[in-house]
C-alpha cells in the first residue's frame, strides 16, 4: 500500500495551518529573508581609520578573479600626500557586476583586506555603464559606511556588515582560532570584535563529523574494503 | 437527432435559438472551465509543495490564466524552416476541436428527480445538453482518437526531433490506452444498454445502481486510470516529458498557438472528468434529495461532482512521478487491457446467465477456469518473449 500512503501526504499539505503543510514561500518584495552574516554580495574598498586606503593596487584580486570582471591599476603615492600607507594605491579599480559571481577569491587574495564584500544584493542597473562601479563608488564613504547608489536598495543596519567574513577567525575554520583578532581596524568601526560562535559551531561539527564517521562504519561492515576514517572538513 | 424533446416535433425560430444558446453557453462555460483549471491546478499543486501559487493577478490570482493568455497572444508566432507549414498550423485546431466536441454530448444538469432530465426553456421542454445524439458514447471515443491526431501531427510537422520523439509517444501511449478506455466503457454500455449519454444518466437514478457499483468497480478504476493516460496528464505526461524532450511535441510552437495546445489539455481534463461522471457517477443525478428547482439541483450535483474529479487529477499529479516509457506500456498493455477484457467477459457471461436462467454459479466458475487459463498462458507467452529477447541480446 506504499502508493496510497503518497497521497495522505500531498493531502496533508493542504492543510495550511499544521506543521507539515505551512507555507515556506516569502512574499518577496514585501517581505525579505534574514540574510546571513557572512553573505557575499557588492563590494566595498575598505579604508583604515585614520580615513588612508587599505588598497595597495597589487592587482592579486584581478588575478584571482574567475570572470575577469575586476580591473585595477596601481601608482605610486604622492610622499606628501599619501593615498595609502604604502609605497602603491590603487589608482583605478573598477568592478564590472554583469561579470562578477560573487565567488568572494578576490577578498581572500587582499593582502590588506581591502576588498571585501557587503551583503547586498538587491541593485539592479538600466544601462551597462553602471554596472561597472568605479573606484569612487567602490571605496567607504567618510562615515566609514558603504556609498548607496540609486538604484541600490540597502536596508536598516545593512552597511554595518561590509565585512563579516575577514571575521570569521579563520577562513579554514580551525576552532584554535576562535576569538583571536587577525585583522586590522576600519574607518569608522575600530577593530572590529571577532565573529561569535565558533566554538558552538566547531562543537556541532564534531558531532556531524561523528555521525557521519558512524555511517560510514555501518555503509563499510558490508563491504570490508571501505578505510575512511572520520573525515570531513579541516 | 437523438430523444431531445424539442428537436422531435416542429423546429421553428425559437429551437433555433435555444439551440444557439446552449452552443454560446457551453463554448464560454469551457472557456471559463478551462481558465479556472489552469489556476486551481496552479493553487492545488503549490499547496501540495508548501508553497503559494500564483497570488498577484486578481483576488487570489484568479487572472493569472488569463494574463498568461494575453502574453502568449501578443507573442511572435514562429514556424521552423523545415515544418510542413500547412500541417504545422492546423494541428492546435486538430487538438481544440474534439475537446469541444466531446463537451457537447456531457448532460450537465436537468431535472432527473422527476421529469427524466427534462427542463423548460423558454417556450420549450429540452435536456440540459447541447446534443443527444443515440450513439453518444461513440462520439466521446471517436473524438478521443481524432484529438490523438492534432498531437500526433503537431510533433511530426515540426520537422525537428525532440517533437517528433514526443509524438511518437503520444500515438502509441493514446492507442494502448483507448483500448482499455474503450473495453471499461463497453461494461457501462453493457449494463445500461444504450450509447445514449442520456440514457446512460438516466439508468442511474439512485447511488445504489450507478454504474460504478453495477460494472463492480473495476471497470471505474480502470477507465480513471485509462483516462489520465488518454489526456497525457501526470504520471502518464511522456508526451511533454520536460526532462527528456524538451516541451515535447508542442516545443516548436509559440503564441497562440501554443496556447491552443494548453488550452485543449486543460479543457480534455474537464472534460474526461465530466465523463467520467457521466458514465459512471450518475451525472447530474442526486446523491441525496434535497429541496429546490430541478433544474439547479441537477447542475449542482453535476458541478460537484466534476469537482471531485478535477481535484483527483490534480491529486495525481501532485503525488505521483511520471513512469518509465516501458512500465507505460507494460501497464496498459500487461495489465489493463487484459483485466479490462477479463472484466468484460465476467460481467457479460454473468448478464447472460440471468437473463438465460442459467446456473450461475457454473457460468462464473467457467469463466474463472477460462480467464486463469488465459492469463497463464499470457504469461507464459510473456516469459517466453522475454526469454527469446534476452538470448537475442547475448548473440
Amino acid at each position: 500500500m506504499g502508493y496510497l500512503q503518497g497521497f495522505a501526504v500531498t493531502f496533508s499539505k493542504l492543510f495550511k495551518n499544521t506543521a507539515t503543510g505551512a507555507v515556506v514561500t516569502v512574499q518577496y518584495p514585501e517581505e525579505k529573508r534574514v540574510k546571513t552574516e557572512r553573505l557575499h554580495g557588492r563590494h566595498v574598498l575598505n579604508r583604515y581609520e585614520d580615513g588612508m586606503e587599505k588598497c595597495i593596487g597589487c592587482e592579486l584580486c584581478a588575478g584571482v578573479c574567475p570572470a575577469k570582471c575586476i580591473y585595477v591599476r596601481g601608482a605610486d603615492n604622492d610622499p606628501v600626500n599619501p593615498t595609502s600607507p604604502g609605497e602603491r594605491f590603487g589608482f583605478v579599480y573598477e568592478i564590472n557586476y554583469l561579470r562578477c559571481i560573487h565567488c568572494d577569491l578576490c577578498v581572500e587574495a587582499c593582502p590588506t583586506e581591502a576588498i571585501t564584500e557587503s551583503k547586498l544584493f538587491e541593485f539592479s542597473f538600466l544601462n551597462r555603464q553602471d554596472a561597472i562601479y568605479t573606484k569612487a563608488e567602490l571605496v567607504v564613504g567618510d562615515d566609514g559606511k558603504p556609498q548607496q547608489l540609486p538604484w541600490e536598495d540597502w536596508r536598516e543596519g545593512e552597511d554595518v556588515h561590509t565585512s563579516a567574513w575577514m571575521r570569521a577567525t579563520s577562513s579554514s575554520g580551525n576552532a584554535a582560532y576562535s576569538g583571536q583578532v587577525g585583522w586590522s581596524g576600519e574607518l569608522g568601526y575600530g577593530v572590529r570584535a571577532p565573529e561569535a560562535g565558533q566554538p558552538a559551531e566547531a562543537a556541532a561539527n564534531e558531532l556531524r563529523d561523528a555521525r557521519a564517521a558512524a555511517i560510514a562504519k555501518a555503509a563499510s561492515a558490508g563491504h570490508g574494503t571501505d578505510s575512511h576514517g572520520p573525515g570531513g572538513h579541516h | 437527432m437523438g430523444a431531445d424533446p424539442m428537436l422531435a416535433g416542429h423546429i421553428d425560430l425559437w429551437v433555433v435559438l435555444i439551440v444557439l444558446l446552449k452552443v454560446v453557453v457551453t463554448f464560454a462555460f469551457l472557456m471559463v472551465a478551462v481558465m479556472f483549471m489552469v489556476w486551481f491546478e496552479r493553487k492545488v499543486i503549490s499547496d501540495m509543495q508548501n508553497r503559494v501559487g500564483p497570488n498577484r493577478a486578481g483576488p487570489w490570482g484568479l487572472l493569472q490564466t488569463l494574463a498568461d493568455g494575453i502574453k502568449l497572444f501578443f507573442k511572435e508566432d514562429l514556424i521552423p524552416d523545415k515544418a510542413d507549414r500547412k500541417v504545422f498550423q492546423l494541428a492546435p485546431y486538430l487538438s481544440l476541436v474534439p475537446a469541444f466536441l466531446t463537451f457537447a454530448v456531457i448532460p450537465v444538469g436537468g431535472d432527473f428527480t422527476k421529469k427524466a432530465g427534462v427542463v423548460k426553456m423558454f417556450t420549450h421542454h429540452t435536456f440540459l445538453q447541447l446534443a443527444d445524439p443515440p450513439i453518444g458514447v461513440l462520439f466521446i471515443l471517436a473524438m478521443s482518437g481524432i484529438a490523438v491526431y492534432g498531437i500526433m501531427l503537431a510533433g511530426w510537422s515540426s520537422g525537428s526531433k525532440y517533437p517528433l520523439l514526443g509524438s511518437v509517444r503520444a500515438s502509441a501511449q493514446m492507442v494502448s490506452y483507448e483500448a482499455a478506455l474503450g473495453l471499461s466503457v463497453l461494461t457501462v454500455v453493457l449494463v445500461s444498454g444504450t450509447l445514449s449519454t442520456h440514457g446512460i444518466v438516466l439508468g442511474q437514478s439512485s447511488v445504489r445502481n450507478w454504474n460504478i457499483v453495477e460494472t463492480g468497480f473495476i471497470p471505474f478504476f480502470i477507465f480513471l486510470i485509462a483516462g489520465t493516460a488518454e489526456t497525457n496528464r501526470p504520471p502518464f505526461d511522456l508526451v511533454e516529458a520536460e526532462q527528456e524532450l524538451v516541451g515535447g511535441f508542442n516545443t516548436e510552437y509559440s503564441s497562440i498557438r501554443f496556447a491552443l495546445f494548453f488550452l485543449s489539455e486543460f479543457m480534455n481534463t474537464v472534460t474526461m472528468s465530466a465523463i467520467i461522471v457521466t458514465l459512471f457517477l450518475g451525472g447530474p443525478q442526486e446523491i441525496f434529495h434535497i429541496p429546490g428547482p430541478g433544474w439547479l439541483l441537477g447542475m449542482f450535483w453535476f458541478f460537484l461532482k466534476l469537482f471531485v474529479f478535477l481535484f483527483t487529477f490534480v491529486w495525481f499529479r501532485g503525488t505521483l512521478p511520471r513512469l518509465r516509457y516501458d512500465q507505460l506500456m507494460d501497464f496498459g498493455w500487461k495489465a489493463l487491457i487484459p483485466l479490462s477484457l477479463a472484466w468484460l467477459l465476467l460481467m457479460s457471461a454473468v448478464r447472460l446467465a440471468k437473463n438465460e436462467k442459467w446456473n450461475l454459479p457454473l457460468v462464473i466458475g467457467i469463466c474463472l477456469v477460462s480467464l486463469v487459463a488465459c492469463y497463464t498462458l499470457l504469461s507464459a507467452a510473456i516469459s517466453k518473449s522475454k526469454a527469446n529477447r534476452e538470448l537475442m541480446e547475448v548473440k
